[in-house]
């Protein structure tokens, strides 16, 4: 049956109902249309949701297999729901959260005050892969370094949401918040207008707001472009979508060239001087000369025209250093030594490998830890303790060993739960949130972001490539 | 516009335009077998050799049957111009450039690859050919109907104009060609029944039967040739294709008067070659051959693809030499 007449939340904190099996107080409406609707109508709903973003073409290439397995983003039709307070609490956090991070850029790029006050270890730093040379003594357009940020939040059993990873390089996703939502309107309507459902849809204006607000001041009308790999990233649908939405160019690295201290666009009609570069190409891949040199997918001179002050790039540079999963067990002390204040959003409890006695304590506690390396993401190079077996645990303390400063541990969390429509009816299934922020002339956090959902029963893995889908977030 | 970009809308362009001769040149041998005598055979054959790559198909194909001939033109996906392969790449074409293009374009050529790679078309191409083949002509038509009306007629149509007339013009030669290859050997059957259908089929996968016969009433070889080759107002003769295709040249260099050089060589050539069709005639074609004619027109078809990359597309290597020397 798919309604929720058998629905049963568990021992997990459910987004919609309380622990009794009630709806919580926003999401009455939507419950109450969920089960007036006829047998079967719910599903045929989701294959309409379906069939429709296949048509659009909105799909991701899963990396590490056969040219032509492509997939939608599999996508489940009930909403997660968040309420005002909580949201507020969210919002809060984020700014305060991106600001510091901003800072901590800025200062370990130029003065390193934060090293040398000992708050975090300089060394931890300067061996950080993701740390960025080239950037020292550099000041980015308007100080801003982290200009567009995905934040990964999950909720525990205790209701309280804390920030699992901080996505500070290209993260992705953010079109799968606009179109879900186009498809959710279209599917529940009234209960859509009647819930009161704060809009996402301005976020491309306010991502071109602030690529506007970077281009140098005597430049009136800036030439805006999108940078992306190309057709075979898993993410171009969305480049492809924020540049039309934009109404900017799209271009790929092939398309430009540095003439003349400028970065240009190759066009019918010659060069055309490119101003600022929203890219979303990793900075191993930016430029040949000053990073990866086997790069086919960068622009050789690039990094000297940003440097020289003469293109404007979102996100900056080095930005990588911020996300690193081990400095992330140091972002409360940052928060603090930068606000002066305490964290709004608590982080998840974090061992460091490289400190010897929490080491220890992640050896002998690898089956019910979740260990991570320092710079991997979309869920590769890491190890879910109480999935795992002892093999994977042997192989992984080996690797914890050889490399300690490259890896972190953390309890594993039992993440929230949203109803979702599985086969046989509705059923739990755990969620995390990605609310995007922007950093320009100040901070925006959309209300919404990406919740994705973990479709295997049981499952605490969300990324997408290892089968995870998303649902739309209506934050009231 | 981006150079990348123009290029990927004159290939998109090119590429529907291969796949819809393809079905063409599949839909008219199947009409033509419903009238041919048993003992002619051989009837598949010639569609390979349009192609130009028989030995591909021989090294993977053991005869010309029916089913080894559409599998190989339709479905086969290690052979370029199959045309789930044309399809498939003017779809990542149109993914590159799904910016520029309408949606209702993109969804098209998305919904159109998508169903042809399905298993039930295999089955459909196999069990009702003739309706197969005219649905992706009809498809090719709604694709090319949508650019017209849905895209604005500005740079990048026009791009994608001349890279479909190219296309077109190319693929009516290559049929011409191949016919009179086929026909002329057995000149015992001129003026025949049999002759007479093999070229009504010659007029039909250009879709120019009826159209011929407003104009001519006898159908003879010759006079088939002059339709395809020199006609002024038939969309898919080859005179048209290249006047259309000038036209929009033209109005892309519009105001692009610099002076680089070999800025001009697309043009020029494609200029010349049209007042060649223009003060040309049938008894011009056949003083040097209609092979010879025919192979000379396709290779300054080529030569133009490449001017129009070389002038348009592919100029990196221009500003990055520049650069060094500074």
């Amino acid at each position: 049956m798919e309604t929720f007449a058998q629905y049963d939340p568990g021992e997990f904190f459910d987004e919609l109902m309380e622990a009794d099996g009630t709806p919580r107080p926003g999401a009455q409406l939507l419950v109450d249309k969920i089960n007036s609707l006829p047998p079967g109508d719910l599903a045929i709903r989701q294959q309409a949701a379906e069939a429709l973003l296949l048509k659009m073409g909105i799909t991701f290439n899963v990396y590490g297999r056969e040219e032509g397995t492509e997939k939608i983003f599999p996508f489940d039709i009930i909403p997660r729901i968040v309420p005002a307070d909580d949201w507020q609490h969210i919002e809060d956090g984020l700014k305060q959260r991106i600001y510091a991070l901003n800072a901590f850029l800025q200062d370990i790029y130029n003065d390193k005050k934060i090293l040398k006050d000992k708050i975090v270890p300089e060394d931890l730093v300067l061996s950080s892969k993701t740390y960025r040379k080239e950037c020292e003594g550099f000041t980015p357009p308007k100080k801003i370094w982290c200009h567009v940020t995905g934040t990964d939040l999950v909720r525990g059993g205790d209701g309280k949401f804390y920030v699992l990873e901080d996505n500070l390089r290209c993260p992705s996703g953010v079109s799968y918040v606009l179109e879900n939502r186009q498809v959710l309107k279209r599917t529940f309507p009234q209960v859509f207008e009647a819930s009161k459902v704060r809009p996402v849809d301005n976020y491309p204006s306010k991502l071109l707001d602030l690529l506007e607000y970077l281009a140098p001041a005597h430049i009136k009308k800036p030439t805006i472009g999108v940078l992306t790999p190309g057709i075979f990233n898993s993410a171009y649908f969305e480049h492809s979508f924020l540049s039309q939405q934009m109404g900017v160019e799209l271009v790929e690295g092939q398309d430009l060239v540095v003439s003349d201290g400028y970065v240009h666009m190759l066009t019918t009609k010659g060069l055309k001087r490119v101003d600022v570069l929203y890219r979303r190409l990793d900075d191993d891949f930016l430029d040949p000369e000053v990073f990866r040199p086997d790069s086919l997918l960068g622009v050789k001179g690039l990094m000297g025209v940003y440097k020289a002050g003469r293109l404007a790039m979102a996100n900056a540079p080095g930005t990588g250093i911020a996300d690193d999963k081990v400095i992330y067990a140091y972002v409360p002390k940052i928060i603090k030594y930068y606000t002066g204040e305490d964290p709004i959003l608590a982080n998840v409890p974090t061992y460091i490998c490289r400190e010897d006695k929490e080491r220890a304590y992640v050896l002998d506690h690898l089956d019910e830890l979740v260990v991570k390396a320092a710079n991997e993401s979309g869920g590769y190079g890491m190890l879910v303790g109480p999935h795992s077996t002892q093999a994977e645990r042997d192989a992984f303390a080996e690797k914890i060993k050889a490399e300690p400063r490259n890896y972190m541990a953390q309890p594993t969390i039992s993440l929230s739960r949203v109803p979702t429509l599985v086969e046989d009816g509705i059923e739990g299934r755990h969620v995390d949130l990605r609310p995007y922020v922007l950093f320009g002339k100040d901070i925006y956090v959309q209300p919404g972001g990406l919740t994705r959902v973990a479709l295997t029963k049981g499952s605490l893995v969300v990324n997408s490539s290892q089968g995870g889908g998303s649902k739309d977030t209506w934050v009231l | 516009m981006l150079s990348r970009v123009a290029n990927s809308i004159y290939w998109m362009c090119r590429y529907v335009e291969r796949a819809e001769n393809v079905a063409r040149f599949i839909s008219v041998n199947l009409n033509l077998l419903l009238d041919m005598p048993d003992e002619m055979g051989r009837q598949w054959e010639p569609l390979v050799m349009i192609t130009g790559d028989q030995e591909f198909f021989d090294d993977k194909y053991d005869a010309y049957s029916k089913e080894a001939v559409i599998s190989f033109l339709t479905f086969d996906r290690f052979y370029l111009n199959s045309i789930v392969s044309c399809l498939g790449m003017a779809r990542e074409n149109a993914r590159s450039i799904r910016e520029i293009i309408s949606s209702e374009m993109w969804e098209h050529i998305n919904t159109f690859y998508l169903e042809l790679k399905d298993e039930s078309a295999v089955k459909m191409a196999m069990e009702d050919p003739h309706r197969f083949y005219k649905i992706i002509q009809m498809r090719s038509h709604l694709f090319t109907g949508l650019l017209d009306s849905t895209m604005s007629h500005g740079e990048a149509w026009n791009f994608a104009r001349v890279g479909m007339m190219l296309e077109r013009a190319d693929k009516t030669s290559r049929i011409l060609d191949v016919k009179y290859f086929m026909l002329l050997p057995q000149l015992e059957l001129v003026n025949t029944p049999v002759d007479n259908i093999q070229w009504t089929a010659v007029l039909k996968s250009a879709s120019a039967f009826e159209m011929f016969r407003k104009e001519h009433h006898l159908i003879t070889p010759q006079v088939v040739a002059s339709f395809l080759i020199f006609d002024k107002n038939f969309p898919r003769s080859i005179r048209h294709c290249i006047n259309k295709a000038l036209i929009s040249l033209q109005r892309i260099m519009n105001g692009t008067q610099n002076e680089k050089s070999g800025r001009y060589n697309a043009e020029k050539q494609l200029g010349r070659l049209a007042s060649d069709l223009e003060y040309n005639d049938i008894d011009d074609v056949m003083e040097e051959g209609m092979h010879e004619y025919l192979d000379r027109l396709q290779i300054r078809i080529n030569e133009i693809d490449k001017s129009v990359g070389t002038t348009f597309f592919n100029t990196k290597h221009l500003f990055e030499t520049t650069n060094q020397e500074q």
